[in-house]
């Protein structure tokens, strides 16, 4: 291992006695006080955003990832079949899904399964985005809500409402059950 | 019992009260409450952040439409805010405390802060003669001499001061000790041994400025510095001589001295040594909660008050106003119209005011000391310094001022 020899800065007898050194750290630091207080009193802090009426919405990264939310096609067409891969696949337990069939006289029948009810309790979830890569059918993906709040446990779980409200109509995915095309 | 009552002059007693409650309640701890708020304020403008501004009189609640917000300076309110959510608190015991100790330890910090203040000349006096036609249509006697704005004149102020100041360190230590915890107690144990490495030159930095006033009482000094100019700012009256410019050089280093040792006093940065968050939890409060802990936080705030007002007596001419012989604003004894003597009261807090506001800068400029750094700096360097300017002033003085 090769010895490394630290090199000390050589201190003029001013700064080993806080003189110099003093001033200077007071100057850098009063520097930035009075450029601040010109800012704010001038009613344009420019270092910090004031959350709840700033919020970070037009600058948020096109990865960003927030809430879970399931999406409907230009169809309309719940794009979840319940096949469970997100309910299995997610880290924390989070998503519950109870999956119903879909009747031989619907439109969508070919489809054979929808979920009945579909929950993501966002206490447990980790938006990790497992869910959205392990997703056949392209339902379900993060979308960037991020204030997520609610005054008991039972108002943290979305359910299947909540989820496509969040999510909405998603067009221009790989359609797979789409007869009309 | 009579004659024995009669002894009592009670209008030096009902003047002492009313001094008493007025610097205390009205004053202090007001300034106490803000300068927490100021410091949060003040820091955060040091670090490129807003700091509390939300807080108004939250008229909301009530069903209106907006907060009001004092003077459209948000957060303004906040001390208030502080002070509600200290008292709420939970205030919790740690089951293996000493309990006795344990709740005697914040009234030991807060307690000898807020004695100190009895000797301090906040203002030079104030003439209420003008009250005397409503008082002795009560049947009183009316005021004879102007009233002097310190609550204690003692001949002996700054040795009251120290003798005072350096029990807030018992709180410390107790409050460390009797929390039986090893955090809180090497907290208090650093808190004692940066104490008797400061006390030494606290101490001995005064020395040559008393050797210079020829005093040890307060208000007098702050009374000639008005006439002849401030100890580091003597540009008027006597100080237009040469000896007063000879001496200025050891009472600059006077108070130099005396500014570190108060920072070490009052346990602030850069010496907090008792409460250091990166090495010992929180330091000597780290079992308190709720309004003890409070106690000890607005203890601290009061030793610094109290320090600077001690500073700004000693060095920078207390209550005096600058130039004051030269505009015409100086005072003469006894005849100070009452509009000045307000004004020398607005003055000596002006004056505190930026010091506390020196202190919160210094706070954020300068790292924290490390343990044995402190100590050479106190012993092997302050002590020597402060001794070795004695001996300076005593020579000084002999050149510029022969014995006749």
């Amino acid at each position: 291992m090769a010895t490394i020899i630290v090199q000390r800065p050589k201190l003029a007898w001013h700064e080993r006695w806080f003189i110099s050194t003093l001033a200077k750290g007071l100057k850098i630091t009063l520097g930035h006080a009075l450029k601040t207080f010109r800012e704010i009193t001038g009613g344009k802090a420019k270092v910090t955003m004031e959350y709840p009426e700033e919020k970070w919405d037009s600058n948020l990264p096109s990865y960003y990832r927030g809430a879970p939310a399931l999406v409907t096609d230009e169809h309309d067409r719940e794009r979840c079949v319940s096949c469970q891969l997100c309910e299995f696949i997610c880290p924390p337990k989070a998503i519950k899904i109870i999956p119903s069939e879909i009747p031989s006289d619907d439109p969508w029948a070919k489809v054979e399964k929808r979920p009945k009810e579909f929950d993501i309790d966002m206490i447990r979830c980790i938006y990790c985005g497992m869910c959205e890569e392990v997703c056949p059918e392209q339902a379900i993906f993060l979308r960037k809500d991020y204030a997520i709040t609610g005054e008991s446990r039972a108002e943290m779980v979305h359910d299947k409402k909540k989820l496509y409200e969040i999510g909405g109509k998603r067009v221009g995915l790989v359609n797979k059950w789409n007869e009309l095309k | 019992m009579a004659a024995h009552l009669a002894s009592f002059d009670l209008a030096f007693l009902i003047t002492s009260v009313v001094k008493i409650v007025f610097l205390t309640f009205l004053v202090i701890l007001p300034l106490v409450a803000y300068s927490v708020y100021a410091e949060r304020r003040f820091s955060a403008i040091i670090q490129d952040r807003v700091g509390p501004n939300r807080t108004g009189i939250p008229l909301t609640l009530f069903g209106f439409k907006k907060d009001i917000q004092i003077f459209g300076i948000g957060g303004l309110v906040q001390p208030l805010a502080d002070g509600l959510k200290f008292l709420l608190k939970e205030d919790f015991t740690p089951k293996s405390v000493n309990t006795f100790y344990y709740w005697l330890a914040p009234a030991l910090t807060m307690v000898p802060a807020l004695m100190t203040c009895a000797v301090l000349p906040f203002g030079s006096e104030l003439d209420l003669s003008f009250l005397n036609p409503l008082i002795t249509s009560l049947g009183g006697d009316g005021f004879t001499a102007p009233i002097k704005s310190v609550i204690a004149d003692l001949n002996v102020g700054p040795l009251f001061v120290f003798a005072i100041a350096s029990l807030g360190v018992y709180g410390i230590v107790l409050a460390g000790w009797s929390s039986n915890s090893k955090y809180p107690f090497l907290g208090s144990i650093r808190s004692s041994a940066q104490m008797i490495s400061y006390e030494l030159s606290l101490g001995l930095s005064i020395v040559p400025v008393l050797m210079v006033f020829g005093e040890l009482n307060l208000s007098k000094m702050a009374a000639f510095q008005d006439a002849n100019g401030w100890l580091l700012l003597p540009l008027w009256g006597e100080g237009l001589t040469v000896a007063r410019w000879v001496l200025w050089v050891p009472m600059l280093i006077s108070f130099c001295i005396f500014t570190v040792a108060m920072f070490a006093e009052t346990n602030r940065l850069p010496f907090d040594l008792a409460e250091c968050e990166t090495e010992l939890v929180a330091g000597y409060h780290t079992e308190y909660s709720s309004m003890k802990f409070a106690l000890f936080f607005m203890g601290e705030y009061a030793a610094m008050i109290i320090g600077s007002g001690i500073a700004v007596t000693l060095f920078l001419g207390g209550w005096s106003i600058p130039f004051a012989p030269l505009i015409g604003l100086d005072y003469v004894a006894g005849a100070t119209p009452f509009w000045l003597g307000l004004l020398h009261i607005g003055t000596f807090f002006a004056k505190v005011i930026v010091f506390i506001l020196f202190f919160i800068l210094i706070r954020w400029s300068l790292p924290r000391f490390r343990f044995d750094q402190l100590m050479k700096l106190g012993w092997l360097y302050m002590f020597e310094l402060a001794l070795a300017n004695v001996f300076l002033t005593a020579v000084l003085m002999i050149i510029c001022y022969p014995v006749k």
